[in-house]
């Protein structure tokens, strides 16, 4: 890749006069040996994935496969069509829409792990949203994936993308930067407004720990799926209105990994520590696990 | 880019799931075919967590050569069934090296082996143990396994068939049980090796057997 930082990216694209998904495809081109049509339609066969596991949520009412959660995304979206939601309809069907990838990902569905299954709808429920809301072909979406991708290969290679890691921020905190940037560029902004987006979001989820109950991805997951997507339209409207992020977003980023460094085992996916270690949460852990030998 | 938006994998963990597809997969193919029964081992978090992960079913899916995206995972229990493969599973309490590891132990028509992996994150894998042998490999790159009595020359002798077919190798390792005893090659290499380097490898004097490990074909590279 010609590029290690956002900076570098967004310089890319200032010199080649193109949007961030232009320069990652090339790029994507050149390191795979693959021809650009051929990798573009394996990000279009991502795409439908998502739109099937946004569907599947929201539809087919997934339950776990511990049967701790599954439901929620239709409440919302049923909520939605009832009342009138204090975030406004479109950021209720974003969140719906997370949801129900999120929901779809712990009943064993299929999905695009984005960066991680932990952080799977997201981008889904950002992008699913709004092609329906703005009527965009899917092809504006599979470029913004790959914008999406180029953001997260930053994050990746210069922090982390794995709760195990760096905790929550790292998987839902790289999901909502990613999704934030692209969201920008697919609504006209600049790459420099693309990378204020990234910034911005992330500097709303530093610090946020891993602690998943009984170790599962499910609680609090999939809420946090959903809150996700509705703080990354948030920076994305933030960036393109033209607020910036006062610190440059790569430091941001090194910001993230010095957090993340710092946090204790516990709070890094392991359920020893957080929610996990809530009386409700090893209650729930007991419950699963607690029945007599797993053999 | 495709490990950051990808891969395509059935839930709920890709290090619980997707990873322990892949190292089912990679036991089969060392099997060298599709196991008749499995006494399945499980270590760490993949011990107290497989339930509702679907770390068994994901395991068991690898035997039955599934890819990581495949529908069929969670009801892989069953289709092992009705293929006729036996499988048991064993939670371990004793901690292992890695968190995530699992140990499988596979029986076939004509062969059996045991095969003991790692799921480090993402997917990604790494299989450290064939039988009474130390390995260490990523199964990303096609991954000869080639099973043969210690002796001088052994070596030459395969790197030279490869060599033969332009097979360049990345990476290559040996554990042998004793001077002159049974020994144990694994070559990972950048080009996948066809069969006729599969069966000229198997005819060297001393070569008991020869396994391809290659997850290449079920991972969305098509």
């Amino acid at each position: 890749m010609r590029f290690s930082s956002l900076a570098q990216l967004r310089q890319l694209c200032e010199e080649e006069g193109a949007p961030i998904a232009r320069i990652m495809m090339a790029e994507q081109a050149r390191e795979s040996g693959l021809s650009p049509e051929e990798i573009e339609s394996r990000m279009a066969s991502y795409y439908k994935v998502m739109k099937e596991a946004v569907r599947k949520g929201i539809y087919d009412n997934p339950r776990s496969r511990s049967g701790l959660t599954g439901g929620d995304a239709k409440r919302v979206h049923d909520y939605k069509a009832a009342r009138d939601p204090s975030l406004g309809g479109e950021a209720a069907t974003a969140m719906a829409y997370a949801l129900a990838v999120s929901e779809v990902n712990a009943a064993m569905g299929r999905i695009i792990a984005t960066p991680t299954a932990g952080s799977c709808g997201i981008i889904p429920g950002v992008f699913v949203s709004s092609q329906e809301r703005f009527g965009w072909d899917d092809g504006v979406l599979v470029r913004g994936l790959f914008a999406a991708g180029a953001i997260g290969y930053v994050i990746a290679n210069n922090s982390f993308v794995s709760g195990a890691e760096g905790g929550c921020q790292a998987e839902v905190g790289s999901a909502i930067g990613m999704a934030a940037g692209a969201l920008v560029e697919m609504r006209g902004g600049t790459p420099e407004q693309a990378m204020h987006a990234v910034g911005l979001a992330l500097k709303n989820s530093l610090g946020l720990i891993c602690d998943p109950v009984a170790g599962l991805v499910e609680i609090p997951c999939i809420v946090r799926n959903g809150f996700g997507a509705v703080t990354a339209l948030a920076a994305a409207d933030m960036a393109l209105a033209g607020v910036r992020s006062a610190i440059p977003s790569d430091e941001v980023i090194g910001v993230m990994l010095e957090v993340g460094s710092a946090m204790p085992e516990k709070h890094r996916e392991t359920a020893k520590g957080g929610l996990a270690q809530t009386p409700t949460g090893r209650k729930i852990m007991k419950e699963l696990y607690g029945k007599g030998d797993p053999s | 880019m495709f490990s950051i938006i990808g891969p395509s994998m059935i839930g709920p963990s890709s290090s619980h799931t997707a990873g322990a597809v892949r190292i089912g997969r990679a036991a089969r193919q060392a099997l060298g075919e599709q196991p008749l029964e499995a006494e399945i081992s499980l270590y760490g978090s993949f011990a107290e967590t497989y339930r509702g992960h679907g770390t068994d079913v994901a395991l068991v899916s690898g035997l039955l050569d599934y890819g990581t995206d495949d529908e069929r995972i969670p009801d892989a229990l069953s289709h092992a069934a009705s293929a006729g493969m036996q499988v048991k599973f064993r939670a371990e309490k004793k901690p292992e090296v890695h968190p995530n590891t699992v140990s499988l132990s596979l029986g076939g028509s004509a062969d059996r082996i045991r095969v003991k992996g790692c799921s480090i994150g993402g997917g990604n894998v790494e299989i450290v143990g064939i039988d009474r042998f130390d390995a260490r490999f990523g199964a990303n790159q096609p991954t000869l396994l080639v099973f043969h009595e210690d002796r001088a020359g052994m070596i030459a002798e395969m790197s030279g068939i490869l060599l033969s077919s332009q097979v360049n190798i990345s990476h290559m390792q040996v554990d042998r049980e004793s001077r002159n005893g049974a020994a144990l090659t694994v070559i990972e290499c950048d080009q996948l090796p066809g069969s006729e380097e599969l069966r000229r490898l198997g005819e060297i004097a001393g070569v008991r057997k020869v396994r391809l490990i290659d997850l290449s074909e079920k991972e969305g590279t098509e």
